[in-house]
Formats: C-alpha cells, sequence, structure tokens
C-alpha cells in the first residue's frame, strides 16, 4: 500500500465512520443499552459513529419515558450526554414514525428526521453497519 | 483485597474494588472514609471533580469516561481544568475510575 492509499483510507474513515442501527423498543430486551454502549465507546476513542433509529427502535427517541417505573436503569437519559461523546448524527425514519402514529416529540435534540431514501443515502454513506 | 467499608457501625456493601453498590448510600463524610482506608488526601480540587462526576451520573445516568469527563468539564470549569493532563495529577490512578469511586458511583464500565 502506498502512502497517498493509506491518505485516502483515513479519510474515509473518518467520513463514513460507523453506524449504528437501533430496530427495537428500550426496556424490553438489552438491545438499545447494548447500542448505546459501543457508541459510547467509540466515541470515547475518537471514532466517529452515527446512530439510526427505525422500526420499532424509534421509541427509544420519544420524550417522556420513565424506566424506573418498570426497575429498569433508564440508559435513554445518557442520549443527552452524546455532545461530550461527539455523536452528533442521529437519524431517524419518519415511516417509521408514522405507521406508529408517533409524534417528532424527541428527548434530545438535533435529530434528523429522514423519509426512507434518505435514511438509506445517509447509511450508505458509512463503512460499517451495526444493527441492534 | 477487598477491604470492609464500615461507617458509623454500619457496614456499607461494596464491591471488590472497594465502590459502592448503591449510589444512594453515598454522602461526603462517607467518600472521607473511602479515601482514608486507600491512605488518598482529599483537596478541594478533588472535590470539584468528584462532585462534577457525581452531578454527571445523576444527570446523565452514566459514570464519565475521562474524554467525555473532560469535555463536560471544559464547560464549567473552563480549559485549564479540563485537560487529562490535570485531571491525572489529581488522580494518579485513572480520573474516571478513582473519581467516580469517591462519588459513590459504579465503576465506569468503558474505562480509562
Amino acid at each position: 500500500m502506498t502512502s497517498s492509499d493509506q491518505q485516502v483510507d483515513s479519510n474515509l474513515s473518518q467520513e463514513n465512520g460507523l453506524a449504528i442501527i437501533n430496530s427495537k423498543a428500550p426496556f424490553s430486551s438489552n438491545y438499545g443499552k447494548d447500542a448505546l454502549d459501543v457508541a459510547l465507546i467509540f466515541g470515547s476513542f475518537e471514532q466517529k459513529v452515527s446512530l439510526f433509529f427505525q422500526g420499532d427502535g424509534v421509541y427509544q427517541l420519544i420524550a417522556n419515558q420513565d424506566a424506573s417505573l418498570v426497575s429498569i436503569k433508564d440508559y435513554l437519559k445518557t442520549f443527552s450526554a452524546f455532545e461530550f461523546y461527539d455523536i452528533e448524527d442521529i437519524y431517524v425514519c419518519q415511516q417509521s414514525l408514522v405507521n406508529r402514529q408517533l409524534d417528532e416529540a424527541f428527548h434530545i435534540n438535533d435529530v434528523q428526521v429522514l423519509a426512507s431514501v434518505e435514511f438509506g443515502k445517509a447509511l450508505n454513506r458509512h463503512q460499517h453497519v451495526l444493527r441492534f | 483485597m477487598a477491604i470492609t467499608l464500615t461507617f458509623e457501625n454500619t457496614i456499607i456493601p461494596t464491591d471488590k474494588q472497594g465502590y459502592l453498590l448503591d449510589h444512594l448510600l453515598w454522602q461526603k463524610d462517607l467518600a472521607l472514609v473511602m479515601a482514608k482506608n486507600d491512605e488518598f488526601e482529599l483537596t478541594e480540587e478533588h472535590w470539584e471533580v468528584i462532585n462534577f462526576v457525581r452531578q454527571f451520573y445523576l444527570t446523565y445516568n452514566t459514570s464519565p469516561a475521562i474524554r467525555a469527563l473532560t469535555k463536560a468539564m471544559k464547560v464549567e470549569f473552563g480549559e485549564a481544568k479540563a485537560s487529562s493532563r490535570y485531571l491525572y495529577k489529581l488522580f494518579p490512578e485513572g480520573p474516571a475510575k478513582q473519581a467516580t469511586k469517591y462519588a459513590g458511583l459504579p465503576k465506569p464500565a468503558r474505562c480509562i
């Protein structure tokens, strides 16, 4: 590999990084918490990570949920700390919201609601995808 | 070796490394006992970080790892105190690790 190839590679990984798809509702399983842990680890090591919410995963973004009512540690509160982990790209699938008759009332700011095609395009920009 | 943590004639449950199992049992005097057991002296600067880490946990339900800690502290205390250099001077064994202990919080999973 030449040095210019390496340059291109590192640019790619910086621009694209890791995409994490959240497709499960919170609290009924560990998927959401596991996805969060992976995101925070990547953030802690200055690796770029984007979060995608689709299907029942969109419920993780909906405001006014209280996990303590079901005696579970409320990991959704940690979403508000994303800025300290440089997690800035958060995408939610509009169709998934519509299908569930959910308003765009999220408990964190800077969530980007994307139509299916745009959502897919945004996902496509990433080199690695993990699905939870 | 785990040392039993005794405070006001009560045994406070901890994990093997001395972290509280229930962060609600924490109070400032208990932190002093924990630090004394470790032969670690807590200054005003230490308390600034300990209180900050505890507030972070209560707000976000997670103990911050070092990078997130410095980023968050920058907002509150400014550039000078928000460097890992400064924090490691205060907590040589790892700021996130040591500060969370005396703040009565679980050991951060993403630990350095």
